[in-house]
């Protein structure tokens, strides 16, 4: 199976790859733009990225499994980034997290990141999102939000639900 | 003085090692053989003294990641304003061990595999500071380690515990949990992988990059998850994967053929060459108790630097194979050798000029088709041997699949054009002419000379180690040797002479083909040869001109043989 690529993202590409005097030094942006597109690295990604920049699969293999924020799964329509560090944890984080988990019918104390069946959301833990006077924090998709409570989580979730 | 000059000028830089000068050339050859600067390990290397290392191998791009070839060394001081490099009070030049920039006082170490030399450098090669470095590095290398020597198939010839024993501590102070990563994981066809013994060197993913030019290895996952990995789903399968499981340090890539099955210190190493193609590569035979375990490429630069194919390391299964002949055959059944040769030596002498034809093997040795040559010449016999060709890849595999083509032409049994005389065999065993046909190696009934025309010859006399059309329909069934059952030498496509020695001994009635040969040939023709493999060797390279004209000598060939000119 071979990735279909949007013309938009393939152009996008094409420019990113452009920037760098060797193609393989483009290897993690050009990840990051199909991350951004797909959600996550598929295999067939990896495979069109290797083809893409002239390299074997496992030279992109490598890189997708050492970062752990490029994905290998889809992590599902919306990804809840509950932040854990030091002031989001004083000021309550992992219970928004266990209630946030609770709500979607996930595990919370289950490691990395957990999908809902449906496939609409994804729920895990981050580090510091830089906003550590107004814990706690979390992120939905690239929506930030402050000062979460459990009863805001839940208003802040419906935007997401359709 | 002046005649040293003549020489071509090696520029040179003097260093210390262990208190003592050494002059080291500035530049050596690396892995591709492009001068770079000399490193402290080379300079030590030079020097007698052999500084560990994992990840470093001289044929191979240097990486730098194993950390096990720190040395504790002193620069040279820089000079100052003054434009003169600092001096002890005895005017003698001053040098600055390194050490840590945060922590004066602690010595800092520099992996000699990366760090080329500095004139005036001094190495510490055997200093308390550098055996600390060694110590703290194996223990780091040995935290994850399964340590499961005992079941290990690289055990007695692992670097970790040589390393071990010579470097390490005594005492693990490790108290916590290992972390555990996959075993036994199928990497390719023939590769086993312990990614728990695995130590990250990187040497295998160098070599398949670099050396055969297939990209197919990486490292996967992160810090101590790290594993050796090829791409999910397409395994580690090119023709030099094997030569992984040589380069691994440890025991973390086995080969599945010799995985479990033969303790290393048993084996007994004996120096012998590859027979799968041309190229003649230099091989180390590992046997026990008569029966051949493994090959091992062996180091050679003029013909295959450290490497073998997978498909010519495999290929010694037929060695020990139940089939083997080994019982001599006559006319009336089994026969002695005495009796046997007695009586092949009185039909050939009977044997008119013209009535006799040989086919020779050119998978035989310069030895033994020279001496089927000399039987040849006495009855101005047809001779040819079997072309047997295949595709040649970019590294080692030739075209040519017989081990000595280039033999069997400059001795002269058969043409450039291999096998071109088969046909005119078949024309004389058909008009009668020719009664007697000698068989060395080959079954000619699938080259042309079918069981039909086998069958019209007076004398079928053949030579062979396994079974087949030929051999069944032999008058006279000689049992010969493989080459790991008797000494010898090959000439390889490009001309190299090389020699191999005797693993293990032939069962049965089998006999090396040349001291049958030597026989014959002394019963028929009057000549006096040598009833030893040196003094054959000697005697051919006076006779067949190529070898002489190279000067060639059993003694001179050495380990890695010699070049005549083709």
């Amino acid at each position: 199976m071979s990735l279909e690529v949007p013309k938009k993202l393939e152009r996008e590409i094409n420019r990113l790859v452009k920037n760098y005097p060797e193609k393989r030094s483009a290897s993690l942006m050009v990840l990051h733009a199909l991350q951004e597109e797909f959600g996550y690295i598929s295999t067939e990604a990896e495979e069109w990225a290797a083809a893409r920049l002239e390299l074997k699969s496992i030279n992109i293999h490598e890189l997708v499994t050492f970062y752990p924020m490029l994905r290998q799964q889809d992590p599902g329509r919306t990804v809840v980034r509950v932040c854990r560090t030091l002031s989001c944890a004083l000021a309550g984080s992992a219970k928004l997290h266990g209630h946030i988990c609770k709500r979607l019918g996930l595990d919370a104390d289950a490691p990395g990141l957990q999908r809902t069946k449906d496939g609409k959301y994804g729920v895990e833990y981050a580090e510091c999102l830089a906003s550590c006077g107004t814990g706690p924090v979390m992120m939905c998709n690239d929506d930030f939000y402050e000062n979460v409570s459990n009863d805001g989580a839940d208003e802040i979730l419906k935007k997401y639900d359709e | 003085m002046a005649a040293k000059r003549t020489e071509p000028a090696v520029e040179t830089v003097t260093v210390k090692v262990d208190g003592c000068a050494v002059e080291v050339p500035r530049t050596m050859p690396n892995w591709q053989g492009k001068p770079e600067p000399t490193t402290v390990l080379q300079a030590c290397k030079q020097a007698g003294i052999e500084i560990p290392h994992y990840c470093y191998h001289p044929k191979m791009p240097v990486a730098g990641n194993c950390r096990m070839c720190l040395v504790h060394v002193a620069m040279p001081g820089r000079p100052g304003p003054d434009g003169k490099a600092p001096t002890n009070e005895d005017g003698s030049p001053k040098v600055f061990p390194m050490q840590l920039p945060y922590e004066p006082g602690t010595p800092r170490g520099v992996i000699g595999c990366a760090t080329g030399i500095v004139p005036g450098m001094e190495i510490y090669a055997s200093s308390p500071e550098t055996k600390e470095m060694r110590k703290a590095v194996l223990e780091s290398l040995l935290i994850n380690h399964p340590l499961d020597c005992p079941i290990c198939d690289q055990a007695g010839e692992c670097k970790l515990q040589e390393y071990s024993v010579d470097h390490g501590q005594p005492e693990s102070r490790f108290a916590e949990v290992k972390v555990h990563k996959p075993k036994a994981v199928d990497l390719g066809p023939r590769i086993t992988l312990d990614a728990e013994r695995c130590m990250l060197c990187t040497r295998c993913i160098r070599f398949t990059a670099s050396v055969v030019g297939d990209d197919a290895l990486g490292i996967v996952n992160r810090g101590s998850y790290n594993a050796i990995s090829s791409y999910p789903g397409q395994p580690f399968d090119n023709n030099y994967t094997l030569n992984t499981v040589d380069i691994c340090p440890v025991g973390a890539l086995t080969s599945d053929d010799f995985r479990f099955q033969m303790r290393v210190w048993f084996l007994k190493e004996t120096k012998s060459l590859c027979t799968g193609c041309g190229t003649g590569c230099n091989t180390v035979i590992g046997s026990r108790e008569n029966r051949m375990y493994r090959y091992e490429p062996r180091q050679n630069d003029a013909v295959n630097s450290c490497w073998m194919c997978d498909a010519g390391r495999l290929d010694y299964k037929w060695i020990g194979r139940d089939d083997r002949l080994g019982k001599l055959h006559g006319p009336r059944g089994n026969t002695t050798w005495p009796s046997a040769l007695r009586e092949i030596s009185g039909h050939l002498a009977k044997a008119a000029e013209g009535s006799v034809a040989i086919v020779a093997s050119a998978r035989q040795t310069n030895e033994e088709l020279f001496l089927l040559n000399k039987l040849a010449k006495r009855y101005k016999a047809l001779t040819d041997s079997v072309p047997r060709n295949g595709e040649a890849d970019h590294l080692l595999v030739a075209g040519d699949r017989n081990p000595n083509t280039t033999g069997a032409q400059l001795i002269g049994v058969t043409t450039q054009r291999v096998g071109s005389k088969l046909s005119a065999i078949v024309k004389g065993i058909v008009s009668g002419k020719i009664m007697t046909l000698i068989v060395y190696g080959e079954d000619v009934t699938q080259h042309g000379i079918d069981a039909k025309l086998l069958g019209k010859l007076k004398m079928l006399i053949v030579s062979d180690i396994l079974p087949n059309a030929t051999t069944r329909k032999a008058d006279y069934l000689l049992p010969g040797c493989s080459h790991a059952e008797k000494r010898g030498t090959f000439t390889n496509v490009k001309g190299r002479v090389q020699k191999f020695t005797k693993a293990l001994e032939p069962s049965g009635d089998a006999m090396p083909e040349w001291e049958v040969l030597h026989e014959l040939v002394h019963n028929v023709t009057g000549l006096d040869g040598f009833n030893s493999i040196e003094g054959l060797f000697n005697q051919m390279a006076d006779e067949v001109k190529a070898f002489k004209a190279a000067g060639l000598t059993w003694a001179s060939l050495g380990d890695n043989g010699a070049d005549v000119k083709l």
